[in-house]
């Protein structure tokens, strides 16, 4: 019996130290410094299929590192203080939010992609410094959006506007991701701010008093206090994007339970630039080339639920019917929101946190 | 005799330079750094900024939220701790080593999933909502003892579990009622056991970030969730770098208390590797057993929530959520779920050993004492020094490496080697305040008869030492296994796209849009669980075979 016993032990013993010892491989990666690779900077959602990336290889002989870091926030934060010694080549995913501090700082070199296409000038910055340095790649619309079915149910007409969201016909409705803990809860501040201007403290005083409920981030009001995400929720308005109700379409359905409000909506812009620095300046320049062409904007939607600059380059078939952004988004210029930024963060903290 | 100790002292010392220098580099360099920062303007050495944001009222409101929920977290989960402890290392019955492995789960499951079944629960939709919990500290500090009770129970447990039980017996025998025999023999015996693993608990709490966000409703901030918000958005270095310091303030004058308690309480106790300690439960065990009853569970209800909703696509039951972590996701991931787990279980190997190398080193350096006060207090601070990491913000630790580590010859900030170390460093604390109060509790005349017997130093380790520390080694590897599994907060930060974890895997899956990609992670949080389970249910087994056997 013992000895049984002190069998299996021993063969456990063997078993897990060949275990260890088979897979302790932390192995000096060999594609540290590559003269032809370059390394891209971006934020958390970054995706690119493979396919796409083999084209840009095929043509210019460079390959694509990678590197996400963090939201838009923290790339920009983190581009800022490794200034001199640059973590990258390129920084993607900056957006009209971040990008005067990126500029401001000087972590960017001078380069706008050759041969934009011509809707892509409509993105550009207003700051003609800081339109030198970044080039426009993609947007996407932050809206609030509504569970159709709910409110069918519950035969109660939707609402329409920001301030229908302070009705208390919608008392205790809506839910959204704080501005300080989440972009796109960022966005939909400046969204109010857009819109009311200096009087946005009082919408938001309103809106707080209406019940209206903060999360910290995007997944957890989508998730669980959305009715209309899959997790039997009971807030049937939800910040979230224009892009998101095509991916409500029921199995085996024709369309969408949700749909977004778009008189609600901030555009959120995401730009490319060259760090100042870079290793590889010419793999840099050659990719933000690559990335405001047709193969890499068609590619957008699918791999990163954003749209292409580019208005010619098609979109996905439930996008194009499910899916319409904004005619008049909100937008706040970008040198306001570097000045102001911090001032509105902290106003707003202590609005939502009495 | 004089040339001997200082010999022997020399050779202590030794033992402690890996460790150290591996602390400097990757936790001191890069925290100074970051903080400098703060210091330094473009005019030079200018502290007025640090020393203006210490007096702002904010802070203090943050600091004394801080301090309070995670002071009111350790002692709820002590209290609680202690009798799941007693039931799952001093009782004999069947499936407690299963039990054992049961417990350190939500140590290992990812914030924001555990966040979300949390939420599912106590949201005014969930089967909790009438409590009305959503968004308050009762939720924070509920989430707090669910992920920290396996601190407490695989801390006390092991230094509990082969404690000698005839001294309570003879208490008992007596004339001691059950209550006067713990409260008299068991609890001083355990006490440094107990203050070891409460003051890992109370650093996990003071640094909880995620928790707080996610079931606070962003109605409440900490030390940690507001230099996140200084450093990540308001780049306000200055204000970051005051609390920071304001941190390493309270962790130090808390570590330093922790150090004096435990060391009025420290004593020689008889420990028995060979008896079987732990023996069938009885009638008068029925309180402890309740307690671990309903402890148990509450750590599966969330849990169970998980279960439930990862195994449901459109309202129906299917397994189609696990079929897909073969696959990337609706275009979420760069590689397969699989793919990130076999990456998670090569890191936690590498993270593993790197911990149990330089844990022990610690263990041994910290649990000599020296008869001159001096070693003794480089002892004490030494011994401080390592549990530092575990107290200082990760956010100012992970840009401290990128601000430092960006140069030859430590030109470490995209090296897939940080992952491991990172890790290592989070399980190094715990690996010490397992093995050490064990170590320590052993008697020193053993080792000087051994000594004076003509044993060479190693012989006296081997021989008296390792008899009575090999269980807890074990179970401190574990935990290693199981912080290095989990950790996220380092690990997001340092980890290669192409190689990320499972952890990194489900924080990229939960935050993109589509069912499928918030099935999937469900269903990797569940894996992950699960071979946590298998692992620990592995060490326990071996841990736990009859020593007489070999």
């Amino acid at each position: 019996m013992h000895r049984l016993r002190a069998l299996t032990v021993v063969a456990a013993l063997t078993a897990g130290a060949g275990l260890f010892a088979g897979c302790s491989v932390t192995a000096p990666s060999g594609d540290g410094e590559q003269d032809n690779q370059v390394v891209v900077a971006t934020h958390d959602s970054w995706a690119m299929s493979r396919d796409v990336l083999r084209k840009f290889t095929r043509a210019t002989g460079y390959t694509v590192r990678a590197e996400p870091n963090g939201d838009a926030g923290q790339l920009t934060n983190k581009l800022v203080l490794t200034k001199g010694s640059p973590i990258a080549d390129v920084a993607y995913g900056i957006d009209n939010t971040f990008a005067s501090r990126a500029v401001d700082e000087g972590v960017l070199a001078d380069y706008r992609a050759k041969d934009q296409p011509a809707s892509a000038s409509a993105y550009a910055l207003d700051d003609p410094d800081a339109a030198k340095k970044l080039t426009p790649v993609d947007y996407g619309d932050v809206c609030v959006n509504i569970d159709d079915v709910w409110f069918r149910k519950h035969d109660l007409t939707p609402p329409r506007t920001l301030d229908d969201l302070a009705d208390p016909d919608y008392r205790n409705l809506f839910v959204t991701p704080g501005a300080s803990s989440s972009s796109p809860g960022l966005a939909f501040l400046l969204a109010t701010i857009a819109e009311y201007g200096d009087r946005w403290p009082d919408y938001w005083e309103r809106l707080m008093a209406n019940g209206t409920k903060l999360t910290s981030g995007w997944s957890d009001a989508y998730e669980v206090d959305f009715s209309g995400g899959g997790g039997n929720g009971d807030r049937p308005i939800v910040l979230s994007y224009a892009s998101s109700p095509p991916f409500t379409i029921p199995e085996g359905g024709q369309r969408p339970t949700t749909s977004s409000l778009l008189d609600t909506c901030f555009r959120q812009v995401e730009y490319a630039g060259v760090l100042e620095g870079a290793r590889n300046p010419e793999g840099a320049q050659a990719f933000i080339d690559f990335m405001t062409h047709r193969d890499f904007q068609e590619a957008l939607p699918d791999n990163m639920y954003v749209y292409p600059v580019d208005d010619h380059a098609s979109l996905p078939p439930t996008w194009a019917e499910f899916a319409h952004t904004a005619a008049r988004p909100l937008t706040v210029p970008a040198a306001d929101i570097a000045r102001n930024r911090d001032t509105w963060l902290r106003q707003w903290s202590d609005i939502t946190s009495r | 005799m004089l040339s001997n100790r200082a010999r022997s002292g020399a050779a202590v010392a030794a033992l402690a330079v890996l460790p150290l220098l591996s602390l400097t580099v990757f936790f001191v360099v890069p925290v100074a750094g970051m903080v400098a920062r703060g210091f330094f303007s473009d005019a030079g050495f200018d502290p007025t900024g640090v020393v203006e944001v210490l007096g702002r009222e904010r802070v203090h409101r943050v600091l004394w939220f801080t301090l309070w929920s995670a002071g009111t977290a350790t002692l709820v989960t002590v209290a609680v701790g202690l009798p799941v402890t007693f039931v799952l290392y001093r009782l004999r019955f069947p499936g407690r080593r299963l039990l054992r492995a049961f417990v350190l789960v939500p140590f290992v499951m990812p914030t924001v999933v555990v966040g979300v079944a949390f939420r599912t629960l106590l949201s005014s939709s969930g089967p909790l909502g009438v409590l009305r919990l959503d968004g308050t500290p009762v939720a924070i500090i509920a989430a707090m003892v669910f992920f920290n009770l396996a601190v407490v129970v695989f801390t006390v447990g092991s230094f509990w579990e082969n404690l000698d039980r005839r001294r309570e017996e003879a208490a008992a025998a007596l004339g001691a009622s059950p209550w006067q025999v713990v409260r008299t023999v068991t609890l001083p015996a355990l006490g440094p056991g107990i203050v070891s693993a409460a003051s890992v608990v109370f650093l996990f709490c003071a640094t909880a970030f995620g928790v707080v966000l996610t079931l606070g409703g962003l109605r409440y901030a900490t030390v940690e969730t507001e230099i996140y918000l200084l450093t990540t958005q308001f780049l306000d270095l200055r204000a970051a770098a005051g609390l920071s310091v304001l941190q390493l303030l309270v962790v130090s004058s808390l570590l330093y208390l922790a150090q004096r308690t435990r060391g009025r309480r420290e004593q020689a106790l008889d420990r028995n590797a060979e008896r079987e300690s732990s023996r069938p439960p009885r009638r008068r065990d029925v309180p402890a057993l309740t307690v671990t009853a309903v402890v148990l569970v509450l750590l599966a209800a969330p849990l169970a929530t998980l279960v439930v909703r990862s195994l449901q696509v459109d309202g129906v039951w299917s397994t189609r959520n696990y079929r897909d972590l073969a696959g990337t996701g609706d275009g979420a991931l760069l590689v397969p779920a699989t793919t990130a787990l076999a990456n998670s279980w090569r890191v936690a190997v590498d993270a593993t050993l790197i911990a149990m190398l330089l844990g022990l080193l610690v263990s041994v350096v910290v649990s000599r004492r020296p008869r001159h006060r001096l070693e003794r207090r480089g002892i004490a601070l030494l011994d401080g020094l390592f549990m530092l990491p575990l107290g200082v913000s990760a956010v100012t630790l992970g840009f401290g490496f990128l601000v430092t580590l960006d140069r030859p010859p430590l030109d470490l900030r995209s090296s897939a080697v940080l992952v491991p170390i990172a890790q290592a460093l989070v399980a190094l604390p715990l690996v010490v305040r397992t093995v050490a109060p064990v170590l320590r509790s052993v008697d020193p005349r053993q080792r000087q008869a051994a000594a004076s017997m003509g044993a060479s130093p190693a012989r006296v380790l081997v021989t008296v030492d390792l008899p009575t520390v090999w269980r807890p080694v074990l179970a401190a590897t574990g935990l290693a296994f199981a912080v290095s599994l989990g950790e996220f907060g380092a690990t997001s930060f340092l980890a290669r796209p192409d190689r990320p974890t499972l952890p990194v895997v489900i924080y990229q899956l939960i935050s993109r849009p589509g069912e499928q990609n918030f099935g999937m992670a469900l269903a990797a949080s569940v894996v992950l669980a699960m071979v946590t389970i298998v692992v620990l249910g592995v060490v326990e087994r071996v841990r736990t075979v009859d020593v007489g056997a070999f």
